[in-house]
């Protein structure tokens, strides 16, 4: 198939196991392109796409504006500090009045979980999710799984270990819906407090001790605690999550294997990982960054394929 | 469908050796001159051209590469299919490079084009020729003709010309009508 069987990319819990290999074999492209002297291509010069960023974010913002721009698109960008929403507007309103003006496709992030799903019933635009709260986040999952393929060839059975707040990330739980597709095993090393319920139905092993969690696996990916959205405490102090679940190079030493490291991002130096390894050979953090604009090119290729042009 | 040969192995054999020649003549040393291969069934051609440079000619020493054209194609979104790309292998830059770009056949030069305004983003190159070993001349849609070329056939519009490469050994261009 060379084809995607949704029309939206609202989150990984739609696409197939076929979806995500074209998806992959289609960055793969994408990759040569972006590492070419010229790096733009002219397919998407007739579409144009709305990054609508409802909450702060930096890479993914940047990543999918320079994807659109790569492949010719029209951009045009819009976050929530300047727009009507402030002044009672709904969101499909919003979002009806910019399709008005003969936009094709919506990026949006937003911090309610379902507000993509919720703009692609109620709206005639393709959507793509680039965070829902701490639902989805598909396209983060897709460039970490795609970095891992690009290091392992098949993520088939190969031991999946993912550090931090679990909880509250759209990643984790993006990135264990494409990791179970791709017949990856998933552990999570966290405080007993963040893990959410019933993900274990999820296929998912829960490990407190960590440094067993770690002879265990093959790649780590390692998640920032989000301090914004927890209303409660769910950990005494920074320092006791540090030395229990942090991530330092005694502890990577201690277990004598060569283990993959990733983190989608932003990084807290000295939490979660300490500098030295966020810097190390093994660390493919970097490539996570480069193979994120591919991944988007991919996907916005991808689905433009499907908006007929009506030029009769 | 009724399928009638045009080309048999022997007579590609010698077509491709003659295309060669006619390379040798006009570009020497081949010292600032780059093949490339356009995917998808233009590499085919293409690996069998790198073949007798190094085989009878022992030409080693030059840059060549594989083209995709899919990102440049100029019916992008204009039928339910999503266009599928190839690999592109080009390690080099081929900025003041004399470009020769290879193909099976051409027709209506729609992918030339694309291919033409492909090549730039490796850099400017100083020229670009044209390579194929079927012309099906008389339907082209854009202002294109090869420099190097095995075959002038005229067929129909509804005509399909295949060449299969190394099918039981064998090389055979066929049109099917």
């Amino acid at each position: 198939m060379n084809k995607l069987s949704v029309d939206h990319l609202l989150g990984i819990k739609s696409l197939s196991k076929n979806d995500i290999e074209l998806i992959f074999k289609t960055a793969n492209h994408f990759k040569e392109v972006i590492n070419r002297p010229i790096k733009k291509v002219p397919t998407l010069r007739d579409i144009t796409i709305a990054n609508l960023f409802f909450e702060n974010s930096t890479r993914t913002k940047v990543s999918f504006e320079l994807a659109q721009k790569r492949l010719g698109a029209d951009v045009i960008n819009f976050s929530s500090s300047s727009s009507s929403l402030k002044k009672g507007e709904s969101l499909i309103d919003t979002v009806n009045n910019i399709l008005a003006m003969k936009v094709d496709m919506i990026v949006i992030r937003h911090p309610n979980p379902g507000s993509s799903i919720l703009l692609s019933k109620n709206t005639e635009s393709c959507i793509i999710n680039a965070g829902d709260g701490a639902h989805e986040h598909p396209t983060q999952a897709l460039l970490d799984s795609f970095s891992l393929y690009e290091k392992f060839g098949d993520l088939k059975g190969k031991n999946i270990l993912i550090i931090g707040d679990i909880l509250h990330s759209r990643v984790a739980l993006s990135n264990i819906y494409t990791l179970n597709t791709l017949g990856a095993n998933i552990k999570i090393s966290c405080p007993l407090s963040l893990v959410p319920k019933e993900i274990e139905s999820l296929n998912v092993t829960i490990e407190t001790d960590i440094d067993k969690a770690l002879k265990w696996s093959d790649a780590v990916n390692v998640l920032r605690v989000q301090k914004e959205r927890m209303i409660k405490t769910y950990f005494p102090n920074d320092r006791e999550y540090s030395m229990l679940f942090g991530l330092d190079l005694n502890r990577l030493n201690k277990i004598k294997k060569d283990i993959i490291i990733m983190h989608p991002g932003p990084i807290n130096r000295g939490v979660e990982i300490t500098s030295n390894i966020v810097d190390s050979n093994n660390s493919i953090i970097l490539d996570q960054v480069e193979n994120g604009v591919a991944i988007r090119m991919a996907v916005i290729y991808l689905l433009a394929s499907k908006l007929n042009i009506s030029i009769k | 469908m009724p399928k009638e040969i045009l080309l048999d192995s022997n007579k590609i054999e010698i077509i491709l050796s003659r295309l060669v020649c006619q390379l040798i003549e006009n570009h020497k040393d081949f010292n600032n001159t780059v093949l490339i291969g356009l995917q998808p069934r233009g590499v085919f051609l293409f690996d069998e051209i790198i073949k007798i440079f190094k085989d009878k000619y022992s030409y080693l020493e030059f840059n060549s590469g594989k083209l995709d054209i899919t990102f440049f194609r100029d019916d992008f979104r204009r039928s339910d299919k999503t266009l599928s790309a190839n690999t592109t292998n080009i390690n080099f830059s081929i900025e003041n490079k004399n470009v020769v770009l290879i193909d099976d056949v051409l027709f209506t030069g729609r992918s030339i084009k694309a291919a033409m305004t492909s090549i730039d983003t490796y850099g400017r190159p100083k020229s670009i020729e044209l390579l194929v070993l079927v012309d099906r001349r008389f339907k082209r849609e854009m202002p294109i003709e090869p420099n190097y070329c095995g075959v002038k056939i005229d067929t129909l519009m509804g005509d399909k010309v295949k060449v299969e490469w190394n099918k039981v050994g064998k090389n055979t261009v066929f049109i099917e009508n």
